[in-house]
């Protein structure tokens, strides 16, 4: 039958500190401390080594996953190590019989778009996920259509769905202002975020809330909303990245596809770059990507019209040429490209 | 009277802790779970009130126990279930089903003997809740 001991279930593989056997005891913890006595005694002469449960835990794994294949974001990293040192030394803590509440894990992401918000929230589920946090680890990502219903009763059965499905991991909510319709006080969006705010208060165990959008309407947001800004804690904003950022991350992008640059691609690349960030709806690491797509069309389309043999290393190389047939060098005017 | 029906029913009522790993387990075999309440709980009453529609892609046991919870706030004298639909090909049925909440008071069965013909005897089982009406048989 099923097992008396109250084991959270779907709890990752055991962590250095153990905390399948700490958490049933955290539970009824309250008033009945001196019955773990004992155990926490024994603990305290043994000692706990923090770092390396963290290490056993596989967290930071993930955080020098983070570190090697996100460029640029140190602000980001930062704040994601620190909240993952603080859920590290909140294991230990527990182990210690040293009760906390446990940690209020909503955060806000706040940057323009391409900045990687999506990518690192992924990343946050699976720290969660490591550290015991979350039962599943999965991420949930929605925009406001998803949650919010189109007529009388239709949006709490909507959000509460969406919910449930991200219970255990994750749920990201893109572009969370929109809402909130201010000029609409009638408008469904409003019982989306009371529905909202009561799981996250109510559910903190089982769900994590990322929300994310541009800076500025964000703190609108949470201004005709205190109640969303103040049940989060950790508000992280997403810098844009610079020129030599944008070419690291094209280099990244190519060499997972094994695409390579030539060696007069990559300057051509950080030209292209630079006249392209101050023109509107730049979207960081998307345009990157974007623009690299365009090279990939148009060196195929040049190794197709060449007739000759291509050899692996053809298939592989990016040439200036693919990069300045790009329309941000014809339509600017300023220069027209060499081979174009 | 504890009434018996579906899994487990014959053990003390499943804490909340239990109820969440059989609804694990129902989970980590991909069964589709649905929450039903009644307050007719005649051995032959299969077919009880659903609670919203069933659920089909939850990853963790707390969505499931949330839908329980709201189910017993509105409806806190009555029968609650769990069922587990396995849609595999070749088995298609309620794979599992167990009851999380009973009212306090269950009132029981009585057994009814009808007159036939030549002596005969028909049996039946009356519950004795279904001596009220519906909404109002558990209630003081």
């Amino acid at each position: 039958m099923t097992q008396d001991s109250h084991v959270p279930f779907g709890m990752p593989r055991p962590v250095a500190l153990d905390l399948a056997e700490v958490a049933p005891e955290t539970v009824t913890r309250n008033g009945a401390l001196a019955a773990d006595e004992p155990e926490a005694a024994v603990a305290i002469a043994e000692g706990i080594n923090v770092e390396a449960a963290a290490r056993e835990s596989g967290v930071f794994e993930v955080i020098e996953d983070l570190d090697r294949e996100l460029v640029g974001l140190d602000p980001v990293k930062t704040r994601i190590r620190e909240v993952a040192a603080l859920l590290v030394v909140d294991m230990a803590r527990r182990r210690f019989g040293l009760e906390a509440e446990r940690p209020n894990l909503h955060m806000c992401f706040t940057g323009s778009p391409g900045t990687g918000k999506t990518t690192v929230a992924m990343r946050m589920a699976t720290v969660l996920h490591r550290l015991g946090y979350l039962a599943k680890g999965h991420l949930v990502a929605v925009t406001r259509d998803e949650l919010v219903g189109q007529y009388i009763g239709h949006t709490a059965p909507k959000t509460r769905e969406v919910l449930k499905r991200a219970m255990g991991g994750v749920l990201f909510i893109d572009e969370a202002y929109y809402l909130h319709r201010q000029e609409n006080d009638r408008d469904y969006g409003q019982e989306a975020i009371e529905i909202l705010l009561q799981v996250m208060e109510n559910q903190r165990n089982d769900i994590v809330v990322i929300l994310a959008g541009y800076k500025d309407r964000m703190d609108q947001f949470f201004s005709s909303n205190p109640g969303m800004g103040s049940r989060i804690a950790h508000h992280i904003d997403f810098p844009d990245y610079d020129l030599d950022e944008l070419v690291a991350i094209a280099r990244i992008m190519l060499d997972r596809q094994n695409y390579a640059f030539s060696s007069d691609a990559a300057p051509a690349f950080r030209e292209l770059m630079s006249r392209r960030m101050p023109q509107p709806r730049f979207a960081n690491a998307r345009s990157v990507r974007n623009a690299l797509e365009r090279a990939r069309l148009r060196q195929a389309n040049r190794l197709v019209s060449t007739g000759m043999l291509v050899t692996r290393d053809d298939l592989m190389r990016i040439e200036a040429e693919d990069i300045y047939k790009s329309r941000w060098f014809t339509e600017a005017g300023r220069q027209g490209s060499p081979e174009a | 009277m504890h009434v018996t029906q579906g899994t487990f029913s014959y053990l003390p009522p499943l804490t909340d802790a239990q109820i969440n790993a059989q609804v694990q387990y129902s989970l980590d075999n991909v069964w589709a779970i649905s929450v039903e309440f009644t307050d007719d709980p005649h051995p032959r009453n299969f077919l009880w009130d659903m609670w919203g529609l069933p659920m089909f892609d939850m990853r963790d046991p707390a969505a499931i126990l949330l839908e329980v919870q709201r189910c017993r706030d509105a409806y806190p004298t009555r029968y609650i279930r769990v069922n587990a639909y396995d849609r595999t090909l070749g088995r298609q049925t309620t794979a599992l089903s167990f009851i999380v909440q009973r009212p306090k008071d269950e009132k029981g069965f009585r057994l009814d003997r009808q007159e036939g013909r030549d002596r005969q005897v028909r049996y039946t089982i009356h519950p004795y809740a279904l001596d009220r009406p519906p909404g109002e048989r558990y209630e003081r």
